[in-house]
């Protein structure tokens, strides 16, 4: 048994932000109330901190199967929990796709055996990711998979699409879709506009996204099914998300802290601010952070996406795409979004709990009965982020070095303290 | 680390008696004058060149053509001092095959500014003489470099410069013998 | 005046920079009537020339440069595109610098490219062309050249033509002309001249039709075509010529005296008509010459000499000729 004294719990489910207790049962949360007796229990003396239900992400690479060099189930999770993440859904873009029964079992198993916090995967929506032939995503669902994408690519066709959107809506399980033309793409290293001009690096316009999500918004008006618009970038995915929502269509959106803390002003030839979908035009980046507030986009997610050192130092053009992100995506939160009063304390808490919560069909609350999975967090703890004291295998972020006030300290995952600062 | 005025080793009126005499003296020992050109080494080498060709002018009714040399890329020494020296040009509107040179600069010292000097002239042409002439000698030669034309011979240490001071470039008219004290 | 140690681009020189490199390459032109065209200012150092795109013209004139000077090269050609994987360019590099060379000129494919090695090298570094982003001697010997003809470089109505967003002299002239209160037009066709250009530097207006572009000119600056590129439909030649070649006709909108300059290789016939690229106004040999001497000056600063921050020996030599 854990009890959680002192702590103010923030609870979005039921817009509880007040001082109480929390006592843990095992993998249960077993009673919320004001000044807990301890009972036997070991206690936690949140003073000062945040108490709010575990944070998930949406949107996560693992590497496991098969990039075992960038990062393992292991080593993303223990970063994951350092962020404060209790449940991480990792992306199907391994070594081989997650694309059957047998790959998602592989994960779920080496995740029981040595993840640190809770691992849902992703299946892949298509065979391969290729674009061609559907997955076996109802063997996949008996698996575990919690949503069905080809993250990293777009579902390749409007006409794919609609069999995918047909067919998992038949399952009970969202559609998650990397927004992208790849004939707009082909070959661009960052967002078009000035600052690509000036740098003489290929952009790629911010229509490449929105033409995607319009036709995937489309597309889930014809069929009715859950859509959710990864890592956005763009205000014209934005709207047409708003409309979908406006239509009472089941859309929902993502965006990733460095989407909303940096822009293409901030690249210059380093690979660290190299990412797809590519760091945004100041006025989308500011339209995104509107529609954090306005709840037109439902989550942050971090697309923590690991390269191990290597393969990031090299010329721009030929680096991958991708950062980590577990570590620094409350802490961006806490200052960009909170602290400059764009968004409150709660809606912040909102887009790493119910939000991503709603989007995969699940709840989170903290009340009686509910899995143990606690995110305790400082909005006043001053630290600095290195990345060569990361658990992760990979260093590849434009956050190292950086300070912050305002991070995660406790992550408790069925009851168990999975990291504490 | 100060530089501290030791004595005036030439004043105005000497540097110009010097001068006139250097100027007789060329034209004295180059047989008529018939293939002589001047060469000044930039930068007072250039100043002293163009007041020997114009004393040589007056007294001789000569015309005398007179080119400027930069030695820059000649050095030897560059690699060690610094940042390059800025380039100011070579401008020698004339060609330097056969001609009896005089080549022209304010002090001799080690002698490899002459030496760069020579070499800087066998890319331009083939002279078919080269003689220096200095303002002042001040011994420590580092090369087998003679002056045929000198102004004043002058004894000096290692740490001692010899200042030449022209009213073109510094303002004032004067030689000088300054130390380096810590 | 910041002494350089690098040549990376024109984008963040300063006009005194600027002024400096011209002036001091001009020495260099001289050099190149002498009839000995050899010094041994830069004897016993070491130049790589590391050229990752193939050039003929560019490296050439490096090599040349080099060698007038006295020094040795150490020539690199490694072909190398986005879409070929090779060795990373960091192994090359150190590769390279295990050689020891005194100085790494670089041509590469990838754009911040040679930011990437100056980044990691201790030598000094010359970008001789990076991807679309920065070819700075070429601007250089542009200026000087233009200079030269034109008796100065301030404020000059300059037109450049042809496919802009994919030409690293275009933007090394408009970062480098712009200092010095040029007003530039760039024209081409639509797709290879997108208005946010109109942001990059005071002074810029893009327009499609090229009679517009011409009128009023003091110098033109024709950009050559890429008739093969990645991901993008081509434009065929008929249809370049007919919008964009720069024909003796069209040249009377401008100026009567003004430039024709191109960087080279051109295409005759292509986008300029060979009367044109022949004619009076073509400053395209100076060109050449001028590389030579801008480089030759980019040497023996950037090369030669002690590190920028070797100390100064104790013993003042300045008895030597100032």
């Amino acid at each position: 048994m854990l009890l959680i004294k002192n702590g103010r719990v923030f609870d979005p489910a039921t817009k509880t932000d007040a001082p109480l207790d929390v006592l843990l049962d095992g993998d249960r949360i077993s009673r919320v109330g004001a000044n807990l007796p301890a009972d036997g229990a070991e206690i936690f003396d949140a003073k000062g901190l945040i108490v709010a239900p575990g944070f998930i992400d949406l949107h996560c690479h693992l590497r496991e199967p098969g990039g075992e060099l960038s990062e393992t189930i292991e080593t993303g999770t223990l970063a994951a929990a350092r962020g404060g993440f209790t449940a991480v859904c990792c992306m199907p873009n391994t070594q081989p796709v997650n694309d059957s029964a047998s790959v998602t079992r592989g994960i779920v198993e080496r995740a029981a055996a040595s993840a640190a916090v809770r691992v849902w995967p992703i299946g892949a929506a298509s065979v391969g990711s290729k674009g061609e032939a559907l997955s076996e995503i109802a063997a996949m669902k008996n698996a575990g998979i919690v949503a069905v994408s080809d993250d990293g690519k777009p579902i390749a066709t409007a006409r794919l699409m609609r069999q995918v959107m047909d067919y998992c809506n038949s399952l009970g399980l969202p559609v998650i879709d990397h927004c992208e033309d790849p004939s707009l793409f082909a070959g661009g290293v960052m967002r078009e506009g000035p600052h690509s001009l000036r740098l003489g690096l290929q952009g790629i316009p911010a229509q490449s996204e929105s033409i995607c999500a319009g036709r995937d918004v489309e597309i889930a008006s014809l069929t009715g099914a859950r859509l959710h618009i990864a890592h956005m970038s763009t205000r014209g995915a934005l709207e047409y998300v708003r409309w979908g929502k406006k239509q009472g269509l089941r859309v929902t959106a993502e965006v990733t802290p460095h989407h909303f803390a940096l822009t293409d002003e901030d690249v210059r030839y380093d690979t660290h601010y190299k990412m797809n979908p590519p760091l945004a035009s100041r006025e989308d980046r500011d339209a995104l952070i509107d529609g954090l507030a306005d709840g037109s986009i439902d989550a942050i997610a971090t697309d923590h996406a690991p390269h191990h050192p290597a393969s990031k130092d090299v010329e721009f053009d030929r680096a991958p795409f991708g950062i980590t992100g577990f570590e620094t995506a409350l802490a961006l939160g806490l200052t960009i979004l909170v602290d400059s009063k764009k968004l409150s304390l709660m809606r912040l808490v909102e887009l790493f709990t119910t939000g991503p919560a709603r989007v995969l069909g699940l709840e989170r609350k903290i009340a009686a009965g509910e899995p143990a999975d606690i995110t305790i967090f400082s909005t006043d703890h001053d630290w600095t982020f290195r990345a060569a004291d990361s658990p992760s295998k990979s260093r590849n972020t434009p956050f190292d070095g950086r300070a912050f006030r305002g991070a995660p300290m406790a992550t408790i995952v069925a009851g168990k303290i999975a990291f504490r600062r | 680390m100060r530089v501290v005025e030791k004595r005036q080793l030439l004043s105005a009126e000497e540097i110009n008696r010097t001068l006139q005499r250097l100027a007789h003296e060329i034209i004295e020992k180059s047989e008529g004058a018939k293939d002589l050109a001047i060469i000044g080494v930039r930068r007072r080498g250039v100043t002293l060149a163009d007041r020997l060709v114009r004393s040589i002018r007056a007294f001789s009714r000569a015309d005398v053509p007179m080119g400027i040399l930069d030695i820059s890329l000649y050095r030897d020494d560059l690699s060690t001092i610094g940042p390059q020296p800025s380039l100011q040009g070579t401008e020698i509107a004339f060609p330097v095959d056969n001609r009896d040179l005089v080549v022209v600069d304010d002090v001799l010292y080690t002698g490899r500014t002459i030496r760069a000097a020579m070499n800087a002239l066998f890319d331009l042409g083939r002279p078919k003489r080269i003689r220096l002439c200095v303002l002042i000698d001040r011994g420590h030669r580092e090369l087998p470099v003679e002056a045929t034309f000198v102004g004043r011979d002058v004894q000096t240490s290692d740490t001692e410069i010899v200042e030449v001071r022209l009213q073109e470039m510094d303002g004032e008219e004067r030689v000088v013998l300054v130390d380096r004290v810590p | 005046m910041q002494r350089l140690s690098h040549l990376l681009g024109t984008e963040n020189l300063t006009r005194e920079q600027i002024t400096f490199i011209l002036d001091q390459s001009k020495p260099f032109q001289e050099f190149q009537r002498y009839p000995l065209k050899k010094l041994a200012t830069l004897r016993g150092k070491t130049v790589a020339v590391a050229f990752f795109e193939s050039s003929t013209r560019t490296r050439i004139s490096f090599t040349t440069a080099a060698a007038r000077l006295g020094a040795d090269t150490m020539a690199l050609q490694a072909e190398s595109s986005s879409v070929k994987k090779g060795e990373s360019l960091i192994d090359t590099v150190r590769t390279i610098e295990a050689m020891r060379p005194d100085g790494i000129v670089i041509r590469h494919a990838s754009s911040g490219a040679p930011e990437f090695v100056a980044e990691r090298l201790e030598i000094p570094v010359l970008n001789a062309g990076d991807g679309t982003h920065e070819h700075p001697t070429q601007a250089l010997l542009d200026a000087l050249t233009i200079r030269d003809r034109k008796g100065g470089l301030e404020g000059w109505n300059i037109t450049i033509l042809g496919d802009i967003l994919h030409s690293r002299v275009a933007r090394s002239n408009i970062h480098l002309l712009t200092k010095f209160g040029a007003r530039i037009t760039l024209c081409g066709p639509a797709m290879w001249v997108p208005r946010e250009l109109e942001n990059m530097a005071p002074g810029l207006r893009c327009t499609t039709c090229i009679e517009e572009a011409l009128e009023g000119a003091d110098v033109v600056m024709v950009l050559r075509v890429q008739t093969e590129r990645i991901h993008e439909p081509a434009l065929a030649a008929e249809e370049y010529i007919l919008g964009y070649q720069l024909t003796a006709k069209r040249l009377r909108l401008a100026r009567p005296d003004a430039l024709v300059l191109h960087p080279g290789p051109m295409i005759r016939g292509l986008e300029i008509d060979p009367v044109v690229a022949d004619g009076a106004q073509s400053c395209v040999l100076e060109q050449v010459t001028n590389g030579l001497a801008v480089r030759m000056a980019l040497l023996y600063h950037l090369i030669g000499g002690a590190p920028v921050d070797a100390p100064h020996p104790a013993k003042d030599r300045s008895n030597a000729s100032d």
